[in-house]
């Protein structure tokens, strides 16, 4: 079994680190043979491994440069079945948003804008750099993020920012019991519908939302509906699994498990339905609304922009 | 998709429509690269499609070539989509894998350059056949009509309509606003060409209405709710107090003689102004129903309650109810006409023509009043002073043909101003000129008519009034109004003084046309009117089924026309209650039950209240039956639970698809 990073925050690994105890089951199953978070194999030993030699792989992160393409297609190459791990893998995820950006505005922010930056000779990154010793490289910083399935052919995605341990242990053991394995391309580990159905908050039958808020904004009364009291919940657009975990604990669901199957672009649909909770008489009222929303690509976009039908900001 | 394991087999079919496509599109280009589309198994061009042996080469080809889609390229599918539909089900295949491509109205109309139209129809076409793989094959469903017919407006029209479908054995609901029916017609004196009188012509039919036992009138009443769909609609009316209980009264005028006013004091809404009348009142002397009505707005028993009631004392037949409140009636009806009819342009609205600041100028409306025997003169046409008018002006078009005010003309203005000036002559012997940009009178004996005026000593000049003005410039035109027009005959400008102005204002569509249009979710076109289906083949149905439209609501028109316009509606509604059902187009909504979560997002944005919510299941669910196929929900919901048939994400994502990649 390997367990690689893309673009990632390191929260998938985590939550890898989190099966505690059971880590002694996992390892009963499975060799752990790359995992660079926790283990010392190198690039050029996974390289060297057999193709097929890795049972499972769990790919967590985008991919956004030279480096995690290579390792996507070295890791694809290499393993029997390979999982999407997290919302990175899955839609882009966070890191994905970076795609309402042009590469030379992130460098632009990075190297010459932001506060803290101080590059009077304005160096930038390259990919190759000349030193007495000889020629360093350092990967290619790429134009768009991808999610994993735009650059190799993906088994199964689990999804989550980051998956819940219990799915992965259940996963895990449905793979290594030779259980009969959901037909390739699945979502694995969530339910049908939305979060909505097993949210147990009171849903408004007539929505009236003048403006929206931001969870702080406002006191949560702890048992209507987020978006009936106009804080933006992405759970209604979001597929179940995770158990309802943010709104349970009186956070407004993310959307970070994806969309329900079927649905074509998640942030589109959240946006619809958001604007059917509006109480707008006029245009006016509704660009008042609208205009309380604060980053209302990032928040509907927020894990999926590279899976969307916008999918980046043209150049 | 049911098809994916099927062969798709499509034919495409490329019209000509004589040179309408074909002199802008390379037809036989575009049928020869949808061949080599995939799935197409034929394509051919032919020069019109909708024709006989163009309908039965579809068929044909269905059978020969084993076809289970088919696209036809051609116009808009408000025209022909159910023609072509038709030819798909006689070949045995569901009218649904047919679909239409317009490169008519879409491309060849309105492209100018040959390659490029030829490009677009070939984008569309790939689209078209890249959807029509995933249609699903659809049944209509038949819903009962409901054979009752709900009237709105009764002037003529609606008055002819209503007798037309009570005759038939219709059950009829004639609704009207004001407190009788008669409309603009019961104002007219006289109807042109034929000079009958308009009050012989239309109050033995105002009494049929009243009298025929399959028809309920309500008068002093207005639609104020409609829900449902065509052949079940149900509908709301509010009857507005008239303080007079329509039952008991029997029109004989004793409450409005014994009024504390012992004269009229306001405005008389029926003599446009001319007279007074008392706040008792009834409009005129053959108002149907012939039941007084008290207005509240100038009533003292309203205005201060301290009136001593001399009315209700006076009736013998305890008919007055100060206590009356709005009622409202609950009706279901299957079909519904619209007849509201228009209003007069408001002539202040041109100030340079003087009305409203010189008291001479009069509206064409007054007129007709004043012409009248039983109006405020009697008959006699005579100034604000009282004296009978040495020399007339007629001014035509006003708040017609006319970019400031409206641009259309009123049809009628022309031949009802001929009419004025004919009578006018006739009552004072007066010297009458009538100024006009054109001369319109087309209609059966309507040009004769105009002929016989030439010969009565009319003057006519030909051209457009710039302004009517007091201001005089000789000691003839003194006391007189002076109208200033160019005369177009004579290449110069003329000044006629005269003792009296008349406008012939213009019709437009009713102040309250965009309520009633909203009410009945039909359309306006972009001059107000309420839009028909098709201005020449279908020009009293609207875009809304079991509702039709008749009469001066359309557009300008004359009595004939209006009359005319009213049967078709009624035939229409008729043809809808005998067929028993009607078929619900199958591009509803559906939810999948699976998916639903339960969040409640499409509840409240139906607009036809479609959509409902089963706690026991905790989903939501559509009834069909009410659903437009609108796709409001299936945009909100954000499961993709909710679907449209023919609009499935799947079909349209693979026609914009199919637009954008070769």
């Amino acid at each position: 079994m390997a367990v690689y990073w893309g673009a990632a925050c390191g929260g998938c690994c985590v939550s890898v680190l989190d099966v505690h105890e059971t880590l002694l089951t996992v390892i009963q199953h499975a060799d752990l043979v790359f995992w660079p978070i926790a283990l010392d194999t190198k690039y050029a030993d996974v390289e060297a491994m057999e193709d097929k030699s890795i049972d499972l792989t769990l790919f967590n992160g985008a991919v956004r440069n030279s480096e995690n393409e290579h390792m996507a297609h070295v890791l694809r190459a290499k393993s029997k079945i390979l999982v999407a791990y997290g919302s990175c893998a899955h839609m882009g995820g966070i890191p994905g948003l970076a795609n309402f950006s042009t590469k030379e505005e992130l460098l632009s922010r990075v190297y010459d804008e932001s506060p803290s930056t101080v590059n009077p000779d304005k160096v930038r990154p390259q990919h190759e750099y000349k030193v007495p010793e000889g020629t360093l490289e350092i990967p290619n910083f790429y134009e768009d993020v991808c999610m994993l399935d735009q650059i190799v052919d993906v088994d199964y995605y689990l999804p989550g920012c980051p998956p819940q341990t219990e799915r992965l242990v259940e996963v895990f053991l449905a793979i290594v019991s030779g259980a009969q394995l959901p037909p390739k391309g699945s979502v694995i580990g969530v339910s049908e519908r939305a979060q909505c159905e097993e949210c147990t908050r009171i849903k408004s039958d007539n929505r009236s939302v003048d403006r929206f808020y931001r969870p702080w904004e406002i006191e949560d009364d702890g048992v209507s509906c987020f978006i009936d009291q106009g804080v933006i919940c992405m759970g209604s657009a979001t597929v179940g699994g995770c158990g309802v975990r943010c709104v349970k604990g009186n956070a407004p669901c993310r959307g970070c498990y994806g969309p329900v199957p079927g649905v074509t672009d998640m942030g589109a649909k959240i946006m619809s339905t958001i604007a059917t909770a509006l109480n707008a008489e006029d245009e006016n009222d509704i660009i008042k609304a609208i205009d309380s929303i604060e980053d209302a690509a990032g928040t509907f976009y927020r894990f999926s922009l590279p899976a969307s039908k916008i999918r980046r900001k043209i150049q | 998709m049911s098809n994916n394991k099927e062969e798709i087999r499509i034919g495409v079919y490329i019209c000509h429509c004589g040179h309408n496509i074909a002199g802008a599109v390379d037809v036989v280009g575009v049928a020869e690269y949808a061949a080599k589309l995939p799935n197409v198994v034929i394509s051919k061009d032919y020069k019109y499609m909708c024709s006989d042996p163009g309908q039965e080469l579809i068929a044909a080809d269905i059978k020969e070539y084993n076809l289970n889609r088919i696209v036809v390229t051609s116009c808009s599918p408000l025209l022909h989509e159910k023609t072509f539909r038709e030819a798909t089900t006689k070949a045995g295949l569901n009218q649904y894998f047919m679909q239409m491509v317009n490169i008519r109205e879409n491309v060849s109309w309105v492209n100018e350059n040959f390659d490029d139209a030829t490009e677009k129809s070939k984008d569309l076409v790939r689209a078209a056949v890249q959807r029509v793989a995933f249609q699903r094959a659809l049944e209509k469903q038949k819903v009962p009509v409901n054979p009752n017919v709900l009237i709105v407006g009764g002037g003529i029209a609606g008055i002819s309509a209503a007798l037309t479908m009570a005759n038939a054995g219709k059950k009829v609901y004639l609704v009207e606003k004001e407190s009788t029916i008669g409309g603009h017609m019961a104002i007219f004196d006289k109807t042109f060409p034929t000079l009958d009188c308009a009050a012989c012509i239309l109050t033995p039919k105002m009494s049929s209405v009243k009298n025929h036992p399959n028809i309920t009138l309500w008068t002093y009443s207005e639609v104020s709710n409609v829900e449902g769909f065509v052949g079940n609609y149900k509908v709301q009316v509010t009857r507005k107090p008239r303080y007079v209980i329509e039952d008991l009264c029997v029109g004989c005028m004793l409450c409005v003689e014994k009024c504390i006013f012992k004269e009229g004091k306001f405005p008389d809404e029926f003599n446009q102004g001319l007279s007074k009348r008392k706040p008792v009142y009834v409009p005129f002397p053959q108002a149907t129903p012939l039941v007084a009505v008290i207005d509240d707005k100038t009533c003292i028993h309203f205005k201060t309650g301290k009136c001593t009631q001399t009315c209700k004392t006076a009736c013998d037949r305890n008919a007055i109810d100060f206590d009356q409140k709005p009622e409202i009636k609950e009706i279901e009806v299957g079909t519904v006409l619209l007849t509201t009819g228009f209003q007069a342009f408001d002539a202040k609205k041109v100030p340079y023509y003087g009305y409203g600041k010189y008291p001479n100028v009069f509206t064409s409306l007054e007129v007709e009043r004043m012409v009248n025997a039983s109006g405020p003169t009697e008959g006699h046409v005579l100034t604000r002073e009282g004296k009978a008018p040495k020399s007339v002006g007629i001014i035509h078009c006003v708040g017609s043909r006319d970019e400031k005010t409206h641009k259309w003309c009123s049809r009628v203005c022309c031949m009802y101003s001929l009419k004025l000036a004919h009578l006018i002559k006739e009552h004072t012997g007066a010297d009458v000129y009538n100024f006009y940009i054109d001369m319109r009178t087309p209609g059966k004996g309507y040009e004769e008519f105009y002929d016989k005026l030439l010969h009565e000593d009319v003057h006519f000049i030909r051209g457009r009034v710039s302004e009517v003005t007091d201001w005089i410039t000789s000691p003839e035109e003194e006391g007189k109004l002076i109208i200033r027009a160019e005369d177009t005959m004579i290449g110069m400008v003329r000044r006629i003084p005269v003792d009296m102005v008349v406008l012939a204002v213009g019709m437009e569509p009713r102040d309250d046309a965009q309520e009633i249009r909203k009410m009945f979710n039909i359309s306006c076109s972009t001059e107000g009117f309420f839009l028909e289906r098709h201005p020449k083949l279908a020009p009293v149905n609207t875009f809304t089924d079991g509702v039709f439209i008749a009469g001066a609501c359309q557009g300008p028109r004359d009595i004939p026309d209006s009359v005319a316009q009213a049967g078709a509606a009624a035939a229409e509604a008729l043809v809808l209650i005998d067929s028993g059902h009607v078929e619900l187009e199958p591009n509803t909504a559906y939810i999948v039950d699976e998916i639903c979560s339960g969040c409640k997002s499409c509840l409240n944005i139906c607009p036809y209240k479609a959509i409902t919510f089963d706690l026991e299941k905790n989903k939501s669910s559509i009834n069909v039956a009410l659903c437009k196929g609108c796709g409001t929900c299936v945009a909100a919901c954000p499961s993709s639970a909710i679907k449209q048939n023919l609009f499935e994400d799947v079909e349209i994502f693979s026609e914009i698809k199919g637009i954008f990649v070769e």
